[in-house]
């Protein structure tokens, strides 16, 4: 199989599809009319909270609740 | 010593049949026999429980003549567009291009670029724009079209796609690294597809 077929630029650079596919989404959604782009930027925010732990125990965690980018 | 004969005729037939493709191969039973078999043996009293298969719809089999009509499936994460509806034609922005996808089209595999997805259903025409994503279209006439992100184009506020356009191309002509170079032309990439698809 040809191996050395020519790669898409993003993959050039070293960017995955999935990094792709998630700018492309997040460029689209800026670009909305006004009732629907805060319903989309609001639909895709992401919260979640990291914990490291040591020990067997939690330590104090880390909320992050970036609007997904990249 | 005839019968012998049709014997040995009879194996290399057998040993030249290959392995049937995925596509010719009927469609899945939705139960398990041999499990249905052995609880009934064990606990004759109970319904037996239902297994994933059993929630799953069989794919449909490859008709011998061409349907009239294709069958879309159009995914988002968030929601389901369009769920086995017959249309006439769909056209999807692969990105070898724009691709015309009629009943009986052979079974592709497509990836999208930032584009137009026009369903066509006798005399209307609907379009999203879709960010970017894949199409998969079976040898049954069934295609399943799945995205990241896609809007009516009606929801496209053009202002914001110039502004945009004119942003990623400045970012293109500052950037330094490979991978500032290739979000930039990203960015230039779906802006200039938003706009065609707002004034074509």
């Amino acid at each position: 199989m040809a191996s050395n077929a020519a790669v898409p630029f993003w993959r050039a650079a070293g960017m995955t599809y999935i990094t792709y596919s998630n700018i492309c989404a997040n460029l689209v959604r800026n670009c909305l009319k006004e009732p629907y782009k805060t319903e989309a930027l609001a639909r895709e925010k992401v919260h979640f909270s990291i914990s490291k732990w040591t020990d067997g125990k939690p330590e104090k965690p880390t909320l992050r609740s970036d609007s997904p980018v990249e | 010593m005839l019968r012998r004969a049709s014997g040995l005729l009879a194996r290399p037939i057998l040993a030249a049949r290959a392995r049937p493709f995925s596509t010719d191969l009927p469609a899945a039973q939705t139960a398990d026999a041999t499990f249905l078999e052995a609880w009934k043996k064990v606990i004759p009293n109970m319904d037996p429980p239902k297994t994933p298969l059993s929630f799953m719809q069989p794919r449909p089999p490859t008709p011998s003549s061409i349907p009239s009509k294709l069958t879309v499936n159009f995914v988002l994460p968030y929601a389901s567009e369009l769920a086995t509806k017959e249309v006439d034609m769909v056209i999807v922005p692969a990105t070898t291009g724009q691709m015309g996808v009629l009943p009986g089209h052979v079974a592709t595999i497509a990836e999208l670029k930032p584009g137009v997805l026009s369903v066509h259903e006798g005399n209307e025409v609907t379009k999203y724009f879709i960010s970017s994503g894949f199409a998969f279209i079976h040898a049954n006439s069934f295609a399943d079209v799945i995205a990241v992100e896609a809007v009516p184009l009606d929801r496209i506020d053009a202002s914001l796609v110039q502004k945009g356009l004119a942003e990623f191309t400045q970012k293109l002509s500052s950037a330094t690294t490979d991978l500032e170079k290739a979000e930039a032309q990203i960015g230039i990439d779906v802006h200039s597809a938003l706009n065609s698809a707002l004034t074509g």
